[in-house]
């Protein structure tokens, strides 16, 4: 029987079989960061253990460092011990970081794509649960808990049972102003926030073959909010022209060996999953999150749905849990909601080309008064790729923050929050109740409908803007 | 790590589905609380109510409840990040058993690191379960045996022999993985001959020759 794309590589790196399905497997790239990393070296040196494979671990911090224009590294106090454990545990443990300023610097899953540290078949894990944002490039890529970070720090593998596998096929062309955003969000609420536990997905189909490296890494990124721990596409060409002189990367000779064995991995014709999705991308329109979870979303032309509408009482309750707490009526247009903080970052959408798209929108408009606008690159490349463009000046020209890279108020871990009540569109993956600080109201959306909203001052169907 | 065999108590109840780790333990107190203390801001966006009072509707707080060990939840229980502090909250709650129809998959790993035990039962026998954790039916459950008894009745259940034998014996991963370090330093020196691109990292330098994306 023929094997996925999955089955290939989680089979290339099992260094022992530990039978029902569990597996000793090898990890080729470890990720660190400041809030789950530096603990993990502080525990693995009080195991008086050092790291396996130093060479392959890559440390960065991102969660608990400011954001702020000129920030240090104790800007945000309560951060400072966390990227000192880190900076320590790495210059102890001969661990490469890229620190605040230096290229390389920046979000996880910002940094390991663009670094060309995150490679297809290989594997690649990280404390954090958006790891599976590297398997866009057809890394068998996933987050970790603290226990496992140290694991692989000590023994450069980790225990694992190979999930189910579980396929969506995206048929057609995304419409205009349509991005891979929309597309995650459209399959999530089309397949529920729990469709994809216990399963690795693999994207496929036209639609996906037709989708830059940083759509894949966008869309991947969102897996985890289906319920997969892991998500992939397959490497092909276009994933090829990104690694290609990428500082990490194989170069010269050995760069075309490693494509050559790249393409092998591509699944069977007959590779069989245990589940399969289609979706039509024609149907898909730019979407919106309404409720306190990322399934809970519509189209921005669409109303906040009725609880008697909702497939049982169970989740009528849950739906009016989330209106409550959202501030809206059932029945409401999104469209025309007034909103309050803009937030344009995440490792959702943080890149360059999430940038060049907002700022698309911005250029020659302003702020709405009242309409708190920040922009957070993902990561310090990214930042000076924009600010040699002028995307910048494009921004603060229209009265955005012009932010430093890292997660900032994604996750509010660094003291950034949208304040209590108020209600924000953001380009990040998560819109749980409390999660960009206690009270505030997310808003799921792309960077596009994210600049938008800042410039009318209201959620605003990108396709009449 | 504490083995599990048995466990007998009451159960809480907690009707919801989708909760996330977020809402079991806010990002924020990670940097400033410690582990073992997480208990009491557990849940704490549905736990109080906007004064800071108990919000009554919140049952696993109410003292008919207090030192119970099992937790009863809906479907998709600990999606979301990563952090494994949520289970230390859980923990620090004095929780030793959750019992869902379904886990966020990175939780769920993450209890059995920590002598947790997160039972995946089905979703019917979920809401009978919940049923009597809400009229303080006490509760057993025995991973010897894969039962779970409530008030007089008894359902067996279904959990990976690799994984039930973890939590019984109380298992280090470390340990176990590092005995096997022969295994894994062969494997990498043949790799190194296979992949020679996944282990030549030692030149490049993060602004050599970043192209523009």
């Amino acid at each position: 029987m023929g094997r996925t794309h999955f089955d290939k590589v989680w089979d290339a790196h099992v260094i022992k079989d530990l039978g029902d399905g569990w597996a000793l497997l090898h990890i080729d790239r470890h990720l660190l960061h400041d809030l789950s990393g530096a603990p993990a070296l502080g525990e693995l040196a009080k195991r008086k253990l050092p790291p396996h494979n130093p060479e392959l671990c890559f440390a960065t911090p991102d969660h608990v460092v400011s954001s702020a224009p000129g920030r240090t590294e104790t800007t945000y106090p309560l951060g400072a011990m966390l990227w000192a454990g880190l900076k320590q545990g790495s210059e102890k443990g001969r661990i490469r970081l890229f620190d605040l300023g230096q290229p390389g610097q920046g979000i996880v899953h910002v940094m390991a794509p663009e670094l060309g540290i995150a490679l297809p078949g290989t594997t690649l894990v990280c404390g954090d649960s958006h790891t599976c944002t590297n398997g866009g490039l057809g890394s068998l890529a996933f987050g970790i808990g603290s226990s496992e970070i140290v694991h692989v720090l000590a023994t450069q593998t980790l225990r694992q049972q190979k999930p189910r596998r579980m396929r969506v096929r995206v048929d057609g062309r995304l419409p205009r102003g349509v991005t891979p955003k929309d597309l995650a969000l459209h399959i999530i609420a089309t397949l529920g926030a729990s469709a994809g536990v216990g399963h690795a997905v693999e994207f496929a189909g036209p639609a996906i073959e037709a989708m830059p490296i940083e759509g894949r890494l966008t869309l991947c990124n969102l897996a985890v909010e289906l319920g997969a721990k892991f998500a992939m596409v397959a490497p092909d060409d276009a994933t090829f022209d990104y690694l290609r002189g990428r500082p990490f990367a194989p170069k010269g000779e050995l760069f075309e060996r490693a494509v050559e064995t790249w393409r092998s991995l591509a699944g069977d014709a007959d590779a069989m999953f245990d589940r399969e999705e289609r979706i039509v991308a024609e149907a898909v329109r730019p979407v919106i999150t309404w409720g306190t979870s990322p399934d809970q979303a519509v189209a921005i032309d669409q109303c906040v749905p009725h609880p008697d509408d909702a497939p049982s009482p169970a989740v009528a309750e849950e739906w009016r849990a989330a209106q409550a707490y959202m501030g809206l009526e059932t029945g409401q247009a999104l469209a025309g909601t007034p909103v309050d903080w803009v937030f344009i970052g995440s490792c959702a959408n943080s890149r360059l080309s999430d940038l060049r798209d907002a700022a698309h929108v911005v250029r020659g408009r302003s702020v709405a008064a009242g309409v708190t606008a920040w922009v957070v690159p993902g990561s310090e490349l990214v930042k000076r790729a924009a600010e040699a463009e002028g995307l910048d000046r494009v921004f603060e020209d229209a009265g955005f923050q012009w932010r430093e890279p890292g997660c900032s108020m994604c996750v509010a871990a660094n003291g950034e929050q949208v304040p209590p009540g108020a209600r924000a569109v953001s380009t990040s993956n998560r819109n749980f109740v409390g999660r960009q600080g206690p009270g505030a109201r997310t808003h799921l959306a792309s960077p596009a409908m994210a600049a938008a909203a800042a410039i009318t001052g209201v959620l605003t169907d990108i396709r009449s803007f | 790590m504490q083995p599990f065999h048995t466990l007998a108590g009451l159960a809480a109840p907690l009707p919801r589905a989708n909760l996330d780790t977020d809402v079991i333990i806010r990002i924020d107190r990670l940097t400033t609380v410690p582990r073992d203390q997480l208990g009491v801001h557990a849940f704490e966006a549905i736990r109080y109510l906007a004064d800071g009072s108990p919000d009554p509707t919140f049952l696993p707080a109410l003292p008919e409840f207090s030192g119970a060990p099992i937790l009863v939840s809906g479907a998709n229980f600990g999606c979301g990040s990563s952090r494994e502090s949520a289970v230390w909250a859980l923990q620090s709650m004095g929780y030793r058993c959750i019992i869902a129809p379904s886990f966020g998959s990175i939780f769920y790993n993450n209890c059995f690191q920590n002598g947790i035990l997160p039972l995946i039962l089905d979703e019917a026998l979920v809401s009978e379960l919940m049923n009597l954790a809400r009229h303080a039916i006490p509760f057993k459950v025995d991973l010897q045996h894969k039962v779970v008894e409530a008030g007089d009745r008894r359902w067996s259940f279904d959990i990976d022999p690799l994984r039930r034998e973890m939590l019984l014996q109380g298992l280090d991963e470390i340990g176990g993985t590092l005995l096997e370090d022969n295994l894994i330093r062969a494997w990498q020196d043949a790799d190194r001959q296979r992949r020679p691109w996944v282990w030549n990292l030692s030149e490049a330098n993060a602004d050599s020759g970043v192209k523009s994306c």
